[in-house]
């Protein structure tokens, strides 16, 4: 079993994010950074199968600058077996340059499995393993809750508004992952000791031009809240006023 | 004249309320340049009948795509039969929700067609010679506007961001036929799994109730749910922690993590408003909180804020809305 985990390096959501002096996009100066949240469940899960199969090899594999390596070193710690690093001078906010870079890199790798988290914490966008999916020309299963494989098929919940479907796929398939599915474990020490000398690949990719760009960020303007109209049931009935007469919604 | 495609989301033989919504929008972006909306609908015989309700939102053209084994939804199905029907020419935009199903679909569609794609969109319009849109990043704390210059241009629109409009043309319908044998599909549904019947989903309820952990156990959903009902079209909601604890499942669960909602009215009940739960509601019309803590952050960002323990004060609202709307 050769699982490949794709994972992105993104600033702690927590931060106050500033804007850059050209107002395009968030200043990331001087915040902290971790494995986008939904990366690091699949991470789990992929070290979860492997162990529980007690054979195959966990790959991750990290696209940008060289400070992406921080979070490749982190899923080595977790016991990812090595690590490769696509680099570039930029995450760009095109999905389809990212993919198309992901998929020339995996398509020769004899993976029987490709793992996405099912977004980017930061972009927020969700698109990249789909792509690779599709650029691969291999099965796809979206925000899965559950992922079980044997004698070369996968079995996924994948969760929907409201409700799920199972579905069954062959191997190799590419899938996302949703929450739910496990916690990813911390690094031990014995962990981090031993990731740093697990094989770290880095080598330079030449992304196609890009077809979608920021132009502008903005911070959304603070909401007015912050009115207490009271304490308790007694409060209810100028709260039921309010929606009616000033609210309107009720 | 460059046509706008809409794909008209199916389920279990219905139109959803998103499809209205694609095709809505997708008439605002065919409308500057003179060109026609084209809505595809993929379902078991049948779904053919349902032309007429998109026609009336503004479709020219229904591409009605019948098939005995599409009565179960198929992605790959769907993302070959929509590109397939692109790259014959004439379209400059693809419409999608960002519904589960078209989150799945639109970035498959794009990859085919091999251009990016606009994902999660607020608000769109055409700039110079491509598209301008408004997507929000970083756990919603920031609104950025991106330029997509790709034709076609493949967006997937936020629930909710276009309102369904009528906008009476032809819906003259055309079948097309599958560009995959359904049966060839490599990714099978095995079970369906029901959500709760009754409730409007979370994407699309116009009011939302919420609960966390101030509620204190499992069991005290009950009054979340009562007054939901009293609402009678509202939608039940979780933070992460209630879903961690296995209170409610995680398709529930409202935040950075989980579902993002913009109801024209969000209740929440002893959610104190981490970050993590603000990420998913923050652009609701109207927040009313209830609390017990003064001091919680969930206040700042109400519009109107009770304190006081959930079990007292819900049963009490709950009785006030059941009179509101009884008055009506």
């Amino acid at each position: 079993m050769k699982i490949a985990v794709c994972i992105k390096r993104v600033p702690d959501m927590e931060s106050r994010f500033r804007i850059t002096g050209d107002g395009k996009t968030v200043d990331e100066t001087g915040l902290k950074f971790d494995m986008s949240d939904f990366d690091g469940y699949a991470v789990e899960v992929a070290l979860q199968m492997t162990e529980k199969l007690a054979q195959g090899e966990v790959i991750v594999v990290s696209l940008g600058p060289d400070a992406v390596q921080e979070a490749l070193r982190k899923a080595l710690s977790m016991g990812a077996a090595r690590a490769i690093h696509l680099k570039t001078d930029r995450v760009p906010a095109d999905g389809f340059a990212i993919a198309t870079a992901l998929a020339a890199e995996l398509r020769s790798g004899g993976y029987d499995l490709i793992m996405f988290g099912k977004h980017a914490m930061d972009s927020m966008n969700g698109v990249v393993g789909p792509m690779t999916a599709e650029l691969l020309g291999l099965p796809n299963v979206n925000s899965v809750s559950k992922l079980e494989v044997a004698g070369g098929r996968g079995t996924a919940r994948r969760e929907l508004e409201g409700g799920a479907e199972i579905l069954e796929f062959p191997l190799p398939a590419v899938v996302s992952i949703d929450e739910g599915i496990a916690r990813p474990r911390y690094p031990s020490l014995k962990g981090i000791m031993a990731a740093k000398k697990k094989p770290l690949e880095s080598k330079p990719v030449q992304l196609i031009a890009p077809r979608l760009e920021a132009t502008r960020t903005e911070l959304p303007p603070d909401r007015q809240g912050g009115r207490i109209i009271g304490e308790g049931a007694a409060a209810v009935p100028e709260l039921i006023r309010l929606l009616q007469t000033e609210a309107k919604v009720l | 004249m460059p046509n706008v495609l809409a794909f008209a989301e199916t389920r279990g033989g219905e139109l959803r309320k998103v499809a209205l919504e694609s095709v809505t929008a997708a008439r605002k972006l065919a409308d500057g340049q003179g060109g026609e909306v084209h809505a595809m609908a993929l379902g078991a015989p049948g779904i053919g009948a349902k032309a007429d309700q998109l026609g009336r939102h503004g479709a020219d053209v229904v591409l009605v795509v019948e098939h005995p084994a599409l009565a179960q939804h198929s992605a790959e199905v769907a993302a070959a039969t929509v590109a397939a029907r692109v790259k014959q020419g004439g379209y400059d935009a693809v419409i999608f929700s960002a519904s589960a199903q078209g989150k799945d679909l639109a970035p498959r569609v794009a990859a085919k067609l091999g251009v990016p794609m606009g994902s999660d969109v607020l608000a769109f319009q055409r700039s110079g010679g491509g598209i301008e849109i408004k997507h929000s990043g970083y756990a919603s704390k920031v609104i950025h506007t991106l330029m997509l210059t790709a034709s076609p241009a493949v967006l997937s629109m936020r629930p909710g961001a276009v309102a369904p409009a009528e906008n009476p043309r032809s819906g003259r319908v055309e079948a097309v036929q599958p560009a995959m044998d359904p049966g060839s599909a490599k990714v099978v549904v095995k079970e369906t799994v029901p959500g709760r019947v009754g409730r409007p989903d979370l994407g699309e309820a116009p009011v939302v109730v919420s609960g966390g952990r101030g509620l204190r156990a499992a069991e005290n959903f009950r009054l979340v749910e009562e007054l939901a009902d009293a609402f009678g079209n509202a939608a039940v909601g979780c933070t992460r922690a209630v879903a961690d604890d296995g209170w409610r499942p995680q398709s529930d669960q409202i935040g950075q993590t989980g579902r993002t909602v913009s109801p024209q009215l969000y209740i929440a009940v002893g959610i104190s408003g981490a970050i993590q739960h603000l990420a998913g509601m923050r652009t609701a019309k109207t927040i009313v909180a209830v609390n017990r803590d003064k001091e919680a952050p969930i206040f700042k960002v109400a519009d109107y804020g009770i304190v006081g323990d959930a079990l007292e004060v819900v049963p009490a609202l709950t009785a006030a809305v059941r009179d509101a709307k009884k008055g009506h």
